[in-house]
């Protein structure tokens, strides 16, 4: 079952920008397209574990900061040669606040 | 049996309900409300109505005549008040009892009205009804208004206004006009046609109040302080749906009054329809759907069977010269797929959002006459995988020419400069090409376009290949990235030549074949736009790597590093302090002298950094940009007044030229020497600027490396005072922000065009110096600030996690 777990408005995360989510066992990033899309990401790339938080937001799609690896925020998929993949979790807006799906972090967390 | 039908609003939805019943002859004793003094007229017209395309009288779509002729009684200018539901009855503001079988809500929607100080001010109106539209019409030529919202409404209020003299400037909140139906690059079209028609665009600006003087509305204020006089504000910032008289007298309601697929409320005999309603959690804002909603009620009225489905709509806008059209979902995701066309020349902008080879969404500006065929396939769901590689040329042109990589220079007028150095038009060389000089060489010797600097030489190809055609064959040159075919020179030439100064405009004009560009060319184009055009463009932290918009250095485990800025390499006991405090209260693990004579502390958290900042700013220190693509450092040895060697003042030109040149973003980095002697203790002749200090004056060398490359400065000149050295390293500075590749150091720049061209421009020239030099310093007075204190005060809660759920799963 989905548990909505309201982790800020909207406007605290800049567009083509994101958010890092402090979550047990590993960091999380809300990305906000400039489309008011919004994504959730485990918070390091495959490769080297750059944070892929502080990378440039183009479309659906995030270039890691350190190696330049493009992961796409929907589906967590490195693109192009690269191969890899970071897990994703279900993240929604609703009046203007960012809803996260937090069941699943919490599970792993007991798991 | 005659019936009783009551209608609760005489708008268009309204209009239309009428229309099918009359039509079908059923045998009905209709009573028609209005609120406003008049009957049903077609509300989307009011905009012609406003900027004089057409006269009131011509949208009334059912006037007196036409109620008297179908026996419907009107009562215009009667607000029902009351609904009795157990004796069907609705009472009036006029006092009076109408008895009914059917009753239909067709009460539309109310403009919102944003309940800042100053909104029920004389002369704040918002944009809904003739009321309105008049008020508008009465302001006379070189009055001012304000509009409130850039959607659909507000720029049809604001074009309105502006066809009849009004100086008009419209409040966005957003970052682009209409962002509900264009994406950017269309928004950025539709900008600029505004724009062109004398209406005062701004975006991204928030509303704090509205002033007045005497209960008279006079300026609205901005949240940053800027104040908009005006003698009318117009707010269109939305609707929602009128449901009030619903609410209070028991009907079922949402967001809009509740209805299911055949108009009914949840009370029985009571129907709505029109923007009063809500269905299956939708709610409506175009009179497409309405219209089918009217007719759906029709027959459920007259016991026939219907049922009510919602619609894909389709935008356009009605302000003469700006084409736009949009439809469906146009939002960006990787399972779906773009098809971008933009031809420059004309102003033109379409996107076809293509997902599993059908059409989900289109966006089109300038040129929106194949709207309707593109909204008839996302309609129906066409599968469009036969012909997707003409698609976007629209049905016309199926089997057509794929789009001309040249088309933007195509598009240039003969008298547009390509050749900055040497002043040479495109229609000199095409006269040259045509005289007989088909290859770049002919046109260097016979124009000198290309002859000197060379950074237009792709460009001077791309001529002859539009002039030529098959001929000639273009070299291959690297373009930027795959969003264009264009070169990093070329791009820099024509920002410069067609005077671009947006993203949008650069990706339109050029022909981007993406909607906004990747992580290759948004940095280096955002890099290229605040160099030429600071005082215009405004810089992107977005666009930029993550060292520039942190503004500290990432390292690779994720933590960052901080330098704060030590003058010529000089300190002080008191900074030293400072620095040490620092560090031990973030817990720094390493503290490190760099090779630039600064103290780099290593190992921050990334959430540590405004506070650290602010600890330095306190101690009276600035960031050392040591992330920067701008001035990195100016490293001196000590010079006279201490080395028995030494012959100048090293460390003071040293804190001289940092204290000038700080803050300023260049291609790449930027780092500086000055050396009392030519010992060279601060290894000046490696830099890429650098100055050694000898008895008779300084040499000024640049071009120097010390990375991957290693290379000796190549001598600028020699000169006699501080003055020219610090003349000369700045007009190096600006010719070399303004002209070179983005990530080109300057010896990779300089390899490119040549010492003797950089001394000609800088050396020779004294006015060309003159010229660069105060182009650096407007550019200084808006780049030369300490981001440490900007982030600190007002943006550290950016560098914050935006939730922690580690104390949530502890709970
Ligand atoms: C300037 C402008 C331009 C537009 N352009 C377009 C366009 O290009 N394309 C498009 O599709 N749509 C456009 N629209 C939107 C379109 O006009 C509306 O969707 C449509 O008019 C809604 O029809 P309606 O009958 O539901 O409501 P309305 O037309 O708003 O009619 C509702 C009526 O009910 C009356 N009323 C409310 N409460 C009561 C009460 N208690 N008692 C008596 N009467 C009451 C009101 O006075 C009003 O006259 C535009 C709107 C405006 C204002």
């Amino acid at each position: 079952m989905s548990t909505w777990t309201d982790i800020g408005p909207l406007d605290a995360v800049r567009r083509r920008g994101a958010r890092i989510i402090k979550a047990p066992g590993q960091d999380l990033a809300v990305f906000r397209t400039i489309d008011d899309q919004v994504f959730a990401l485990v918070n390091a790339c495959p490769y080297r574990q750059g944070p892929l938080s502080e990378g440039i937001v183009h479309g659906t799609l995030v270039t890691d900061p350190l190696y330049n690896w493009v992961i796409s925020l929907e589906t967590g998929e490195a693109q192009g040669a690269d191969e890899g993949r970071v897990d994703t979790f279900p993240v929604k807006v609703e009046g203007g606040r960012i809803l996260l799906d937090t069941s699943s972090i919490y599970q792993r967390q007991a798991a | 049996m005659t019936q009783k039908l009551v209608i609760i609003g005489a708008g268009m939805a309204a209009g239309r309900v009428l229309d099918h019943l009359t039509d079908a002859g059923g045998d009905w004793d209709i009573t028609l409300f209005n609120a406003e003094p008049r009957g049903t007229y077609n509300r989307i017209m009011l905009s012609p109505v406003l900027s004089g395309e057409k006269t009131f009288d011509e949208i009334v779509t059912h006037d007196d005549a036409w109620y008297a002729d179908k026996g419907v009684a009107t009562k215009f200018g009667v607000k029902v008040t009351e609904i009795d539901s157990a004796a069907q009855i609705v009472r009036g503001d006029d006092g009076s009892e109408t008895a009914y079988d059917k009753l239909v809500f067709a009460t539309g929607s109310n403009p919102f009205i944003i309940p800042m100080p100053g909104h029920d001010l004389d002369g704040v109106v918002a944009y809904r009804d003739l009321e309105d539209t008049e008020a508008m019409m009465a302001l006379t030529e070189g009055q001012k208004a304000v509009v409130i919202g850039g959607g659909l409404l507000g720029l049809e209020a604001a074009a309105g206004m502006a066809a009849r003299g009004v100086d008009v400037t419209v409040v966005h909140l957003m970052g682009h006009l209409m962002e509900r139906q264009l994406d950017e690059p269309a928004g950025y079209l539709l900008r600029k046609a505004l724009v062109d028609k004398g209406i005062t665009v701004k975006c991204s600006a928030n509303s704090k109040q509205i002033l007045g003087e005497n209960g008279k509305v006079k300026a609205l204020q901005l949240d940053d302080g800027t104040e908009l006089p005006c003698d009318l504000l117009c707010m269109a910032v939305g609707i929602r749906p009128s449901i009030a008289l619903a609410q209070e007298n028991g009907l079922a309601v949402g967001r809009g009054i509740h209805v299911d697929d055949q108009m009914r409320t949840s009370v029985e005999n009571i129907y709505a329809v029109g923007e009063c309603v809500e269905h299956n959690g939708d709610i409506f804002g175009l009179v497409a759907p309405l219209f089918d909603q009217a007719k759906v009620l029709a027959k459920v009225l007259q016991g026939e069977e219907a049922e009510f489905v919602n619609r894909e709509v389709s935008t356009k806008l009605k302000v003469t010269g700006c084409d736009l059209f949009s439809a469906g979902d146009f939002a960006d995701g990787d399972d779906r797929e773009d098809i971008v066309f933009r031809d420059p020349a004309r102003g033109v902008y379409k996107r076809l959002v293509l997902k599993e080879d059908k059409i989900i969404g289109a966006v089109m500006y300038g040129d929106t006459a194949d709207g309707n065929w593109f909204y008839g396939m996302i309609k129906d769901g066409t599968d469009v995988s036969e012909m997707r590689d003409t698609l976007i040329f629209g049905p016309a042109y199926q089997g057509g020419t794929a789009e001309d990589p040249l088309s933007a220079v195509a598009a240039l007028p003969d008298d547009a400069e390509i050749c900055g150095c040497n002043g040479v038009c495109k229609g000199d060389i095409v006269k040259a090409i045509n005289a007989g000089a088909t290859d770049l060489g002919a046109i260097k010797a016979t124009t000198k376009a290309s002859a000197s600097c060379g950074t237009c030489s792709g460009l001077v190809e791309q001529v002859l290949a539009v002039t030529l055609g098959d001929d000639f064959v273009m070299p291959t040159a690297e373009p930027m990235c795959g969003c264009t075919d264009l070169t990093h020179e070329d791009v820099r030439l024509l920002i410069k030549s067609k005077e671009l100064k947006s993203m949008p405009a650069v990706m339109q004009e050029l022909g981007w074949k993406t909607s906004c560009g990747c992580h290759v060319c948004r940095p280096a184009l955002n890099y290229y736009l605040l160099a030429d055009w600071p005082e215009d463009y405004i810089d992107d932290p977005q666009s930029r790597f993550i060292n520039e918009r942190k503004h500290a250095n990432i390292q690779k485990d994720g933590t960052y590093s901080v330098v704060p800025r030590m003058f010529g390499g000089m300190t002080t006991p008191d900074e030293l302090r400072a620095i040490a405090d620092a560090a031990d209260k973030y817990n720094v693990p390493t503290v490190h002298v760099t090779g630039g004579q600064r103290i780099d502390l290593l190992g921050v958290k990334g959430e540590d950094l405004p506070a650290i900042w602010k600890d330095l700013n306190d101690a009276g220190m600035v960031s050392g940009h040591a992330y920067a693509k701008g001035l990195r450092t100016v490293k001196t040895c000590v010079g006279k007044d201490h080395c028995r060697f030494g012959t100048q003042d090293s460390t003071g030109l040293g804190i001289k030229l940092e204290k000038a040149l700080w803050g300023s973003w260049t291609p790449h980095k930027v780092k500086l020497a000055v050396s009392g002697c030519p010992r060279n203790c601060a290894e000046a002749t490696c830099k890429d600027i650098g100055v050694v200090c000898v008895d008779s004056g300084y040499q000024i060398g640049v071009a120097g490396a010390a990375g991957m490359d290693v290379k000796e400065t190549e001598r600028l000149a020699d000169v006699a005072t501080e003055q020219e050295v610090m003349d000369l390293a700045t007009a190096f500075m600006q010719i070399y922000r303004e002209n070179a590749k983005y990530l080109d150091r300057p010896y990779k720049w300089v390899a490119k065009v040549g010492l003797d061209w950089v001394k000609e421009q800088i050396v020779d020239n004294v006015e060309e110096r003159n010229a660069l030099i105060e182009r650096f310093k407007i550019s200084q007075k808006i780049y030369q600030k300490d981001p440490w204190a900007e982030e600190a005060a007002d943006k550290a809660d950016q560098y914050e996690p935006i939730a922690n759920l580690v104390l949530e799963a502890a709970e």
